[in-house]
């Protein structure tokens, strides 16, 4: 791999044993992936945040680096509510860890916004054309597919190295050669909200890492693409898709797949809830301000039954107070920072309730939990239901 | 004998050999806390990685395996050295944020090499250096 003069000195150490490190990194996948050369990013969105999945070595790694991000930086979400993470019943300790760690990102001049949406927040992370080092899966599906940016699927110490030096690695999804359809999927049925999720779910399982690219009756809405991206990189990998008419057609040859309302519903049906349902989670990805709309308006005038969370990011719920505050009155909560996936507070339940097609594929595995799925109106219902 | 190889983290360390004909995912085989392997179906199952210049196909697994070598490290039961035949994102990471040094592009005879055989690990000369092979 190619580096200029300034990269090699960085990487001989010249500049401080944190950006000494942070090139070896970068370098060293860069060959191991067959790049050229280092290119510039516009932001960077740091995986590694939930105490739950790096532990004591994690935050032991984070706490020994120096130095400041020489881009635009944020996080992924944490393991709890950074601020109410006492009505997450959150342990002390893991509540101390926890801080500790966002702590230690925010010396590093990492923005402590943890969020796997980043560009519901500050959408001048990601432009069109843009590199970028994203970390979680959907933000990178939603960045490469919807927004028209570039970028791999980071690790949480090469996100980090990526933002220390404001660079990362040229291969994969950065050259227009990966970036072409694999498979064409055919959906002939008119589709509602909540069938994304469902749809992501069966394409992912299918596709695999593939590209694909789809035709809809008509163009989805963005809260859906985010459910659609969000759940074929959980049940596959995938971390680029094609959505609109005049998109690249995938090249002959390519695996077709052709689905109609009848595989959705069948989907459906086998993860529908049953009475057994004891907590209900929304907003994974997290919740828009339409999505938080929509969830205040479905739950006017009722009480919840059981837990009704909604995750979203602090920025989003900081800028629809009212709209929290109508959510709550339910006695549903509306998290922020974190989300079911990669907190431990969801230990306690043993069936939960998702409209997410993403959550449907992670919660059994990681959270040692039964899921079930249905639409937000549906997720609502079995809160507020009384059996 | 000196083998050439490829640098992927920095350094140069001396030890005896650990060798496995297979890949290791540290999540789960290799107890952070004392560096022993404890995956029953590997082959270097009930054996330390401490100490050793520990050679290896490469890493697989979940990619909290590079945290899973930094905690080996600071609990003083990390390998001094690695050996892999192509070197993947998990190991490579783990590796440079802890400061051990990791080659790979050797020949596949390497994984064969008898255990507490003296190797040197030069990753800045790119060389490895073994007594017999």
């Amino acid at each position: 791999m190619h580096l200029s003069r300034e990269e090699e000195r960085a990487y001989q150490g010249e500049l401080g044993e944190s950006l000494r490190k942070a090139m070896e990194i970068l370098v060293a996948l860069g060959e191991i992936y067959g790049a050229d050369q280092l290119i510039p990013i516009r932001s960077v969105q740091v995986a590694g945040v939930s105490f739950k999945t790096i532990g004591e070595a994690g935050l032991e790694w984070i706490s020994d680096l120096r130095g400041k991000v020489a881009v635009p930086a944020v996080l992924n979400p944490a393991g709890m509510d950074l601020a109410r993470w006492r009505e997450m019943k959150i342990g002390e300790n893991f509540a101390k860890k926890q801080l500790k760690v966002v702590e230690a990102y925010r010396r590093l001049g990492v923005s402590p916004d943890c969020t796997c949406t980043p560009y519901q927040i500050r959408p001048e992370l990601a432009r069109r054309d843009d590199h970028l080092a994203w970390s979680e899966s959907s933000a990178v599906s939603f960045a490469n597919s919807v927004i028209g940016a570039r970028t791999n699927r980071e690790g949480g110490p090469s996100a980090l190295a990526a933002a220390l030096v404001g660079k990362t690695p040229r291969y994969g999804y950065h050259l227009e050669e990966n970036r072409i359809p694999t498979h064409k999927i055919a959906v002939d049925a008119d589709l509602e909200r909540s069938d994304y999720g469902i749809l992501g779910f069966i394409v992912g399982r299918e596709v695999g890492e593939g590209v694909p690219r789809f035709r809809f009756r008509r163009r989805p809405e963005v809260d859906e693409l985010k459910a659609l991206g969000a759940a074929m990189a959980a049940s596959g990998s995938v971390a680029l898709y094609y959505f609109d008419e005049d998109a690249p057609d995938a090249p002959k040859g390519a695996e077709e797949i052709a689905l109609t309302a009848e595989d959705l519903r069948a989907v459906r049906e086998e993860n529908a809830p049953d009475g057994d349902v004891d907590i209900v989670a929304v907003g994974c990805p997290h919740s828009s301000p339409n999505e938080l709309e929509e969830l205040a308006r479905l739950l006017e005038g009722k009480r919840v039954e059981r837990e009704l969370w909604i995750c979203t990011a602090r920025r989003i719920a900081e800028r629809c107070p009212r709209l929290v505050e109508k959510i709550e009155r339910s006695g549903a909560r509306v998290f922020c920072d974190t989300c079911m996936v990669v907190s431990p507070a969801s230990d306690r339940y043993n069936k939960m309730m998702v409209n997410s097609g993403k959550a449907l594929a992670y919660v059994p595995g990681l959270c040692k939990m039964r899921a079930a799925y249905g639409s937000a109106a549906e997720c609502v219902e079995a809160a507020t239901w009384r059996g | 004998m000196e083998i050439p190889c490829h640098r992927i983290s920095g350094g140069k360390a001396s030890g005896p050999a650990l060798a496995s004909t297979e890949s290791i995912s540290f999540l789960g085989t290799v107890d952070p806390e004392t560096g022993m392997v404890v995956d029953p179906g590997h082959q270097l199952f009930g054996k330390g990685v401490g100490g050793k210049v520990l050679i290896f196909p490469g890493g697989k697994g979940s990619t909290v395996g590079s945290y899973v070598i930094y905690q080996l490290k600071k609990r003083g039961v990390a390998p001094l050295a690695m050996i892999n035949l192509r070197s993947e994102p998990i190991v490579a990471v783990g590796a440079i944020i802890s400061g051990i040094p990791l080659v790979d592009g050797l020949p596949a005879e390497i994984l064969r090499l008898e255990e507490g055989a003296l190797v040197t690990v030069d990753a800045d000369r790119e060389r490895v250096i073994v007594d017999d092979l």
